[in-house]
């Protein structure tokens, strides 16, 4: 299954990001994943919300500049060599990966791993083909 | 130092015969403008069917305005007055849009332009045996190649290096004992903000003297300018629908600058009433240009803001001195010396629908240059989730822009509704660069 990120467009100015934060927070909702790519004059905050189409909508409500994407989480083991499996298996495909980053979800020996990569449905397709697990919601 | 001119005769001419040249050329002038379109209509409008209409000079005034709109109109030949084989060179500005205006020259008015630069480095000391570094841009702009021609008449050594590459110009300056600089004034200051990072100190050059231009400029940078590199700096004033530098100059007198009245006919109007002012209140600058027979221009509006300065200059000269410009009557910008209009800019953006309308120009100091900022909107349907996008789209914007005004700003996103919703397009311009210039 694909996960549902949201991407929100940041000035590099004082106080974006706690805007965001006071935004879906107020709303009730949970971060479970949460990155930021920057650049010298701005920056590309993506989350992953419980919430998803209701932290969109606040965010836009709140006039942020904010987009859906569609990522895959993939649950791996917490143990060394984990994500290793999973590079492996997308080099011998030749998947490129736009970015990836760690989730804030771990338990039970578990941990989940983002990742952005150009075709999501074939990205997809080969993960659940190598018997790994690709988390539904959060 | 009184007594070294290039053309005595012209230069100390009196009154009456200088008004008496003056109406001889411009009804040559008028006769030229006859032979294009854009002028025939405009004149015969006027009852000026021939240039035996023009009987004194008291008639110029019921000649219409020339506005830099009206150039843009008449771009690519519509004021060429002479044969296409005639031209020998052309050069163009900025317009206030992607339409530049262009100058014709013959190689007479070519030789007159030279004549009156070569006139303008003698009456500030130049002479044969000196060493000139032209730090002005060549090319299509005005600025490099006006100084050049009339260097080398002079018998001055032109090191034609152009703008930029500030670790040449010392190298340059150094290895060849330049003594003449042509520059805008704040290059000047940069280029001394820069000399110890680069090795060099005073005593390494035989500096005397900078021509500085291009951009308006305060008593305080000139005498700033005279101080760090212990010169003496003169001042220049110039624009290419009259050529390009040496319409006006500073003598050695340094009391403001010689429009050179045998050469242009001038006049100051109040901005808005466009009626004559006295002399030494301040007004708009309205130019003929008398010495140039392919591109006539009568009653040109230079949007530069200047008075007449009252009375005789000790140096002799005839020519009547403008003061420093003081300001503009429309909204262009002088960045580093080159001229935009915030139009150019708007146009640029307006072509890019996928950025928003709304858009800010911000003019800072950076140091000693000028900073030329356009922010810009992200709204949703131009976000990308990829930086790689969105910086593609900032360098997008940016090639656009340089495309139109020569020179490339800095280009900001910014997060929708944090620009002020704006409407007249003077608000959106911010120029935070103060008084200091």
């Amino acid at each position: 299954m694909k996960v549902k990120q949201i991407s929100v467009f940041l000035e590099n100015t004082t106080g974006r990001l706690a805007e965001v934060t006071k935004t879906i927070a107020k709303a009730g909702i949970n971060l479970r994943a949460i990155s930021i790519a920057d650049t010298a004059d701005f920056g590309i905050l993506r989350i992953i919300l419980d919430k998803p189409d209701e932290g969109m909508k606040v965010l836009k409500d709140a006039d942020f500049t904010a987009k859906q994407t569609d990522v895959i989480g993939i649950i791996l083991d917490d143990q060394p060599g984990g994500l290793m499996k999973v590079m492996d298996i997308f080099n011998r495909d030749g998947v490129n990966i736009e970015y990836l980053y760690s989730s804030l979800i771990n338990e039970k020996g578990s941990v989940v791993i983002i990742f952005k990569v150009e075709d999501i449905d074939h990205g997809l397709e080969i993960v659940e083909k190598a018997g790994l697990e690709a988390i539904a919601s959060f | 130092m009184i007594g070294l001119y290039h053309d005595r005769e012209i230069e100390t001419m009196d009154k009456e015969a200088l008004s008496a040249l003056q109406l001889l050329r411009y009804k040559k002038t008028v006769a030229d403008a006859l032979k294009t379109p854009f002028y025939k209509k405009r004149l015969s409008n006027v009852g000026l069917e021939s240039a035996e209409d023009l009987r004194s000079l008291a008639d110029i005034k019921n000649i219409p305005f020339t506005t830099k709109e009206d150039l843009r109109e008449a771009y690519p030949f519509g004021l060429m007055a002479v044969d296409k084989e005639e031209v020998v060179r052309m050069h163009a500005s900025s317009g206030t849009t992607g339409t530049p205006t262009v100058i014709y020259q013959t190689q007479r008015d070519l030789d007159r332009w030279t004549d009156l630069t070569t006139r303008s480095l003698v009456s500030v000391g130049c002479h044969k045996g000196d060493i000139f570094q032209n730090m002005m841009t060549y090319g299509l702009f005005t600025g490099g190649m006006g100084l050049h021609y009339g260097a080398e008449k002079l018998g001055m050594m032109v090191i034609p290096v152009s703008s930029g590459n500030t670790k040449r110009q010392f190298q340059l300056m150094k290895d060849f004992g330049t003594t003449v600089v042509h520059a805008t004034p704040s290059y000047m200051l940069y280029l001394y903000s820069k000399m110890e990072e680069f090795g060099y100190k005073l005593s390494d050059f035989k500096l005397k003297k900078a021509l500085v231009g291009a951009e308006p400029h305060s008593e305080e940078i000139r005498k700033k300018i005279e101080n760090l590199f212990g010169i003496d700096a003169y001042n220049s004033y110039g624009l290419s629908e009259m050529n390009g530098p040496s319409v006006a100059f500073e003598c050695d007198q340094k009391s403001g600058m010689h429009l050179w009245e045998d050469s242009y006919y001038m006049e100051i109007v109040n901005e808005k009433t466009l009626e004559e002012v006295p002399d030494g209140e301040t007004g708009e600058l309205i130019l003929s240009i008398l010495i140039r027979t392919a591109t006539p221009i009568l009653r040109y509006r230079t949007r530069d803001l200047t008075s007449i300065i009252p009375g005789p200059c000790s140096c002799g000269r005839i020519s009547r001195r403008i003061s420093r410009i003081k300001g503009r009557t429309d909204d262009m910008l002088i960045i580093n010396g080159v001229n935009v209009f915030p139009s150019q800019i708007e146009e640029v953006i307006m072509k890019m629908p996928e950025i928003g309308t709304n858009y800010r120009i911000v003019v800072k100091k950076n140091g000693l240059l000028d900073k030329l900022i356009v922010q810009t909107e992200v709204g949703p349907s131009i976000f990308s989730d990829d930086a790689r996008d969105m910086n593609a789209l900032k360098r997008r914007i940016i090639d656009n822009l340089r495309a139109s005004i020569t020179i490339s700003p800095v280009v900001e996103l910014h997060e929708p509704g944090v620009l002020p919703v704006q409407e007249g397009k003077a608000i959106r311009v911010v120029d935070e660069r103060g008084e200091s210039k």
